[in-house]
């Protein structure tokens, strides 16, 4: 028997919502997102935590412009260091600058691990950056934590669209909530994929206007806050009702 | 410590397998420990006499067995024990595979060919082998 599969559920019992950002390829801005809902949900005073479960290529911390990144506080067991208002974890902890070579069922193991160290407290809203697809990261989490609602991420691209269709397929078969679809990165000559998105029973939530400035803002949180990227993800949470701004 | 962590998962899991069969007592836990792990078996020991504390796993025999660590390459197939790698780990490195054993991956090479891809054969972290469990 794992004695870290029942620890799980304990570390996590006190999180109201659990939310994985998640999409079914990379470079959609899923990364962006995750760190940006947290930082504006963060901003309206709720009790934030952000999990950065990309093993390979961990990249919240960048986004945020976490200093430091010593090993966490120990208390029997891990507690996140707070990085700009937000309870952060990541693996970027233990492995630094390092590339951490994992396969299938060691990325398993790291995730069971992590998330058993990992005390959270009571948190109003836990956003876990997913790396993207449907591997063992997504399907670790459905099998490990209870209730998650996925918040998907994709371009108006036909390529990231196709490739989300297939995750919201793995998620719908799975009866696992998804709380809608972001679309991110759109440009005046997108095409219109809001039909598309609905037409798989998920709601289209919203659009990002490409930000052509966001880069800048990396790295800063203060400023990421004041780009139209974070503008346009407040209006698609406020307009919508997704999350309790 | 890491350790209270792993005594935590124990102790509630062996209760949790006693609620499911519903026993009354839990005689005994038999625990592996990986050598991966680098538990430090004082605390372990402590955190699990502590942690079982008014729990029906208080007057529990807790069996622990050692699991040595043994890594195989997947690019040359050449098989190695932990240890050997060990002594070329700096502090904060062991301290990272103590949390995380499998960001052995991020530190440990194969000894022959330096690949990072290897398998952990045996030895990697903390296992429950069984529970055994009375009722009046």
């Amino acid at each position: 028997m794992d004695p870290r599969i029942e620890l799980i559920g304990e570390r996590l019992e006190k999180v109201e919502n659990l939310i994985p950002v998640a999409s079914g390829k990379g470079g959609v801005g899923k990364s962006l997102i995750a760190s940006t809902t947290a930082l504006i949900t963060s901003e309206r005073g709720h009790d934030v935590g952000l999990l950065d479960m990309d093993i390979h290529g961990p990249s919240a911390h960048v986004i945020l412009g976490a200093k430091g990144l010593d090993f966490p506080e120990e208390e029997k067991g891990v507690l996140p260091p707070t990085v700009s208002g937000i309870k952060f974890m990541s693996t970027v902890y233990y492995s630094g600058d390092k590339p951490s070579p994992l396969r299938g069922e060691d990325i398993s193991h790291a995730i069971r691990e992590f998330l058993s160290i990992t005390r959270w407290g009571s948190l109003d809203y836990l956003f876990v950056d997913m790396p993207p697809g449907v591997g063992n990261e997504v399907l670790d989490t459905i099998q490990l934590i209870r209730n998650p609602e996925f918040l998907l991420v994709t371009t108006p691209s036909k390529v990231a669209l196709s490739t989300v269709k297939k995750l919201v397929r793995m998620l719908s078969e799975l009866n696992i909530s998804m709380r809608g679809v972001v679309e991110n990165m759109k440009t005046e000559s997108s095409p219109d994929i809001a039909g598309e998105v609905e037409e798989m029973g998920v709601p289209h939530l919203g659009e990002i206007r490409f930000d052509h400035d966001l880069e800048h803002a990396i790295g800063s949180p203060d400023e990421i806050l004041r780009t139209k990227f974070a503008e346009d993800l407040k209006n698609i949470f406020l307009k919508e009702n997704t999350l309790s701004l | 410590m890491h350790e209270w962590s792993l005594a935590e998962g124990v102790i509630s899991t062996a209760i949790s397998v006693a609620r499911d069969n519903e026993a009354d007592n839990i005689r005994s836990i038999n625990i592996k420990i990986g050598e991966l792990q680098q538990v430090e078996m004082d605390i372990f020991n402590l955190a699990l006499e502590e942690t079982a504390k008014g729990t029906m796993a208080e007057d529990s025999e807790m069996n622990i067995s050692f699991d040595a660590a043994v890594l195989k390459c997947r690019s040359c197939g050449k098989e190695w024990d932990f240890e050997k790698s060990k002594q070329d780990l700096s502090e904060d490195e062991k301290e990272s595979i103590h949390f995380l054993p499998d960001f052995a991956h991020t530190y440990i090479r194969c000894p022959d060919c330096k690949s990072p891809d290897f398998r952990i054969l045996k030895g990697r972290g903390v296992w429950i082998d069984s529970v055994e469990l009375e009722s009046r």
